[in-house]
């Protein structure tokens, strides 16, 4: 496990140093000259000249790259062009507020997927599995935009019940947890119900129900956490959905997090502060890939990787 | 037999929307950028069932004129994506050696990233308008079904009626077009059919962001954007936007799902 675990940590700085090549070229290559954004096209040259060679635009692109790349092995990923405080740091003030809401999505998700889920698979074709069925397919099909403003109509408008906007208060995260959360509970209810229809085929359930265990606990504690794996993987893989529906959804309720953050940055054109956003969500991204490569071997104790 | 007729009302529900989109000049009650000021924000009425936008501007042929320019957007970069990742996938996999080595580790590295995330940023950097966007949901649109084709023709390759082909003298871009491809198209089409929903919640989330279709155009993103300043006092805006694009994602994901019922002889 230990040798599985530095083998896939290593892995990893090839592709962050992939990523982070594709969002500098992303930035330098394409057409837009920042200077004359920040500026105006009718600013003065010499002040054109000025700013370019503070920011060290003027720079050959390869030296850029160069003092990109130095800087990001230092966690170094320069400053703002607005307000010339470090990017690292903007970006770390931010990031709780992003795991907290992403973190009540994904409970918000799992709460609803498991269970919706399960009872679809065990009573397949019935009432109860359409039901459930139907309601994933709905909560997939919602997009987050549309999702977000509905609830804010429905439940803080109208009843009340929760704030519009903001996180000054613990109620705020519901509202944003559950526009960001159900898409996700609609695809993993989905995998749960065929990844649940598989395994209760499978000879181990039928010997655990020869064997008299009560119909709860064969699916609970037998099928259940052998259904995991590809439930876990479907999380894994909408880990980035997650991550950029926070753009979205964070814009809706004000939250001020990561994705409203990167999101600025875009609408300031302030580009070492976007490209360390993008950077982050894809470092977080890549990790939370890891991670659930790890929770496998727990999940399947015949996963071992030593091989 | 269920599933079946489930099938058809939805490809007729698409049909209808397509349809909506393509003769929205005919059917709708007023040109989609005509104000009439003194009437902003009004809700639903006769003349308007849709109500009024914050100019005046009648919702309804708003709704259908962003019909096709969502529709527009997603056939069109679906198409893109499609091709493209096909035709690399499917070399790739033909091919072997180093061009499935280099194409495959692009698609990691693209992979790596949030899609949306990098349609974004492309859509920032380039600027907004309609076609960068389009060019944004290519640019990351491809990769699945290049992995997808890839996996597909790895199969379908060690088959016998590909060497039965090969021995009759076929070379490699016959072998791709006429027994490879055909033999695929099943999982693609299922695949494009997701795609087009993913790419009408997209070009709406860019153009949501102030990132896609630039005002006067009419476009269900920008239109739900505006929508929202306006719940208090009109939520008109934001219910029947909503609901239309919800419609249009639930039908396709629907298609997909039924396309993928009868394709994939393990779901039935």
């Amino acid at each position: 496990m230990r040798r599985f675990l530095l083998r896939r940590v290593l892995l990893l700085l090839p592709i962050l140093w992939g990523v982070a090549t594709l969002v500098f070229l992303l930035i330098h290559l394409t057409p837009g000259d920042p200077v004359e954004i920040m500026l105006g096209e009718t600013a003065l040259p010499a002040a054109k000249t000025a700013l370019r060679a503070r920011l060290r635009l003027d720079l050959p692109l390869l030296t850029q790259y160069g003092l990109f790349l130095g800087g990001l092995v230092r966690g170094d990923l320069g400053n703002s062009f607005v307000t010339e405080e470090g990017v690292a740091g903007i970006i770390l003030r931010t990031l709780p507020a992003t795991v907290e809401l992403a973190a009540a999505a994904l409970a918000i998700a799992l709460l609803l997927a498991i269970p919706l889920g399960t009872v679809a698979a065990v009573f397949p074709g019935r009432l109860a599995d359409r039901a459930a069925m139907g309601a994933a397919l709905l909560g997939l099909s919602v997009p987050n935009f549309v999702l977000g403003p509905l609830l804010i109509l429905t439940f803080a408008i109208g009843t009340g019940t929760f704030p519009v906007s903001g996180r000054e208060e613990a109620a705020s995260v519901v509202l944003p947890a559950i526009t960001l959360g159900l898409a996700l509970a609609g695809i993993l209810s989905r995998m749960t119900r065929a990844s649940l229809l598989e395994v209760l085929t499978r000879e181990f359930v039928t010997a655990a129900r020869a064997r008299g265990l009560p119909e709860r606990r064969v699916i609970l504690r037998h099928a259940l956490r052998n259904a995991a794996i590809p439930i876990l993987t479907v999380l894994g893989l909408q880990a980035g959905a997650l991550l950029t529906g926070t753009i979205i959804t964070e814009t809706i309720f004000s939250w001020p997090g990561l994705g409203r953050l990167t999101l600025q940055a875009i609408q300031s054109r302030d580009f070492p502060l976007v490209q360390g956003c993008v950077l982050t969500i894809a470092a977080i991204y890549v990790l939370v890939h890891l991670a659930t490569d790890c929770l496998y071997a727990w999940a399947d104790p015949r996963i071992r990787y030593d091989a | 037999m269920r599933s079946r007729l489930l099938l058809l009302g939805t490809a007729l529900l698409l049909a209808l929307l397509a349809w909506l989109a393509l003769l929205a000049p005919l059917l709708a009650p007023a040109p989609p950028t005509q104000q009439v000021l003194q009437e902003g924000l009004q809700g639903p009425s006769l003349a308007h069932p849709f109500g009024q936008d914050r100019l005046g501007r009648d919702v309804l042929s708003r709704i259908l004129f962003g019909g096709r320019v969502s529709l527009t957007v997603a056939v069109l970069a679906v198409g893109i994506s499609l091709t493209v990742g096909v035709l690399i996938g499917a070399a790739a996999g033909a091919c072997g050696g180093w061009v499935d080595e280099g194409a495959m580790r692009a698609v990691d590295i693209l992979q790596a990233f949030p899609g949306i995330l990098l349609a974004i940023a492309l859509a920032a950097i380039l600027g907004p308008s309609l076609t960068n966007v389009i060019l944004a949901l290519s640019a990351i649109g491809w990769v699945g079904y290049a992995r997808l084709a890839r996996g597909q023709v790895l199969v379908v390759r060690e088959a016998e009626f590909v060497a039965a082909a090969t021995a009759l003298g076929a070379g490699p871009g016959r072998l791709l077009f006429r027994h490879l491809l055909p033999n695929i198209l099943g999982p693609i089409t299922v695949e494009a059919t997701f795609g087009l929903a993913g790419a009408v919640v997209a070009e709406a989330s860019l153009s949501f962001l102030g990132l896609g279709a630039q005002p006067p155009t009419p476009s269900w993103g920008a239109m739900l954007n505006e929508g929202r300043q306006y719940l208090l006092v009109a939520p008109h805006l934001t219910l029947f936007h909503g609901l239309w694009v919800t419609a249009t994602v639930l039908a396709f994901d629907l298609l997909g799902d039924g396309l993928s019922a009868i394709l994939d002889p393990r779901r039935r």
